[in-house]
């Protein structure tokens, strides 16, 4: 198996835990960190940029693994807010249940939330995956412009306010559609994008009872004749 | 920014360790309010014909004892004042009314913090962990404590601007967040009488909850026309003499996080805030929904 560093942040500071996963990873071997005793504290393994495994032993705070690139975050308990804010590659993934705004602004790679997320969830995302196993909450995918969002569960009020070209598929119900977002018909290449997706979070649902949710393209075009009226 | 914190203790040991459990947690959350703090706790009621009040003397050398025998010789009844540094709680049977209008005209630099038959109210200006050793915190015992570390947006850091709030007897407010609408608010209370005694925007809310409840609404009741009439951020965390009760604003925008577990519940901003007490790792933790009314009672807790 591979080297394991256990790291505890009863003894290290935050500064200084990143500052080592920064700085100081060992370079040409698979290595796998533990962080121990995480007690809720924010910024935890934000902005790495190295093929790690990095797993966060408990409850962590706000911006875990934000910006992260190519590395492997697995938190074993909740995550507050901002989870894999801004993601670019790698994978992040949540045992447990998510606040707000998880997965905003993400560029690409996966985020994994195994229990519900809380409102705002991909908001405003661009380019990443987001897999939630349970359910979602209010303004979820709010202005989320590409990539995909998953909900296993139930979406809150107002899912895909302002959608541009992200797409949301949801297993359970939908409390109410945002502006510009549809209920469209599930075609052989979603079944495929979602078989897939699912797949990768190692979530066994079936994607043919999935809705999905996209933009109908009405609010972010310019149109002459109502430009007009003002 | 601000941190709200709160404890309701299930079991007789919680209760007599309160401020143990419940002083870190104020610290903690002075990251999210550093420059004022308050707690509010409450404990066995006195008899109903009597009434406790929490005073606060902005000068340190206030001189209590000369303040206790004026008291006695003007007001009279069974009077009993515990001083602690300038904070001091007055137990006896003289009417609300009576006091609060003899503090007028006598000592009028006092504030009265507090009125009822279980409350006991301290704040200050300061660093939450300041503020803590100053009053002795961790000692206090109580059946459930409301606390907030304040970092000012919209007023005047002073302690009177601190939170928790009062209004009325035995009900108080702590606030995260910030109201659009407080002065409309404070228009509509003043017109029927109520009177502000600083320019705080929670204490719009406060006063608006309190004056829906001498108006015969139950607190919960109250809330729900809070909803309509105060517009804005909140994260409200309130109590009463039996009651824990938190309610977020339509759109959750700022944080709470509860935990639930055999042995008490505790309320804060931030999850770091509850690390330390015993079981949270494994409790049932859980972020409150937009809009609901979340409420736990001293005897019977419930959600």
């Amino acid at each position: 198996m591979d080297r394991v560093i256990p790291l505890d942040l009863t003894r290290l500071t935050v500064r200084e835990l990143n500052h080592f996963l920064h700085h100081d990873l060992p370079t040409g071997e698979e290595v796998r960190v533990e962080i121990l005793n995480p007690n809720g504290q924010h910024n935890l393994a934000v902005g790495l940029d190295a093929l790690a495994q990095i797993d966060i032993l408990g409850h962590a705070g706000y911006f875990i693994a934000g910006m992260n690139k190519r590395a492997n975050v697995t938190v074993h308990g909740n995550v507050g807010w901002s989870v894999a804010e801004n993601i670019m590659s790698g994978t992040v993934r949540v045992k447990g249940c998510a606040s707000e705004c998880a997965g905003a602004s993400g560029h690409g790679g996966l985020l994994v939330i195994e229990e519900d997320a809380s409102s705002r969830c991909g908001i405003s995302m661009k380019g990443c995956d987001i897999v939630v196993g349970g359910s979602v909450g209010h303004m979820s995918a709010f202005m989320a412009q590409a990539g995909t969002l998953v909900v296993c569960g139930d979406a809150g009020s107002s899912l895909g306010d302002s959608l541009y070209e992200a797409t949301i598929y949801v297993g359970g119900n939908i409390h109410s559609l945002g502006a510009d977002a549809q209920e469209e018909p599930m075609t052989a290449a979603d079944v495929a994008r979602l078989s897939n997706l699912l797949t990768s979070a190692g979530i066994a649902r079936d994607p043919i009872s999935f809705k999905r949710v996209a933009s109908k393209r009405s609010l972010y075009h310019w149109h002459a004749d109502a430009g007009q009226e003002y | 920014m601000c941190g709200i914190v709160g404890f309701l203790a299930k079991k007789p040991e919680f209760i007599q360790s309160l401020g143990e459990h419940v002083v870190p947690m104020l610290t903690c959350m002075g990251d999210r309010g550093p420059d004022s703090a308050g707690l509010a706790v409450f404990g066995d009621p006195v008899e109903s014909s009597l009434r406790r009040f929490s005073l606060y003397a902005p000068d340190r050398c206030f001189d209590w004892s000369a303040f206790e025998q004026q008291l006695a010789a003007r007001i009279g009844g069974q009077i009993e004042l515990s001083v602690l540094e300038n904070h001091a709680v007055l137990i006896g049977s003289v009417e609300p009314v009576r006091l609060k209008s003899w503090l007028t005209e006598t000592h009028p630099a006092l504030h009265l913090l507090s009125t009822g038959r279980a409350i006991d109210v301290y704040k200050d200006e300061g660093h939450p962990s300041d503020i803590a050793r100053r009053y002795h915190f961790t000692q206090f015992s109580g059946t459930h404590a409301v606390g907030h570390t304040r970092m000012a947006t919209e007023s005047a850091v002073s302690p009177a601007h601190a939170h928790p709030f009062t209004a009325g007897e035995d009900f108080c407010l702590v606030h995260n967040g910030s109201l659009s609408n407080p002065y409309s608010v404070r228009r509509k209370l003043e017109k029927k009488g109520i009177r502000f005694e600083t320019d705080n925007d929670t204490e719009a809310a406060c006063r608006f909850l309190e004056w829906r409840m001498s108006e015969g609404d139950q607190l919960e009741a109250a809330i729900q026309k809070g909803f309509d009439e105060l517009d804005g951020f909140f994260t409200l965390l309130m109590a009463t003499a039996d009651k824990l009760i938190l309610v977020r604003d339509p759109f959750a925008c700022k944080p709470a996080v509860a935990v639930e577990t055999d042995e008490y519940v505790a309320i804060s901003s931030e999850y770091r805030a509850l690390a330390h007490l015993p079981g949270v790792k494994n409790a049932r933790i859980f972020e409150p929904a937009p809009e609901q009314i979340y409420s736990w009672t001293v005897s019977s807790p419930s959600t």
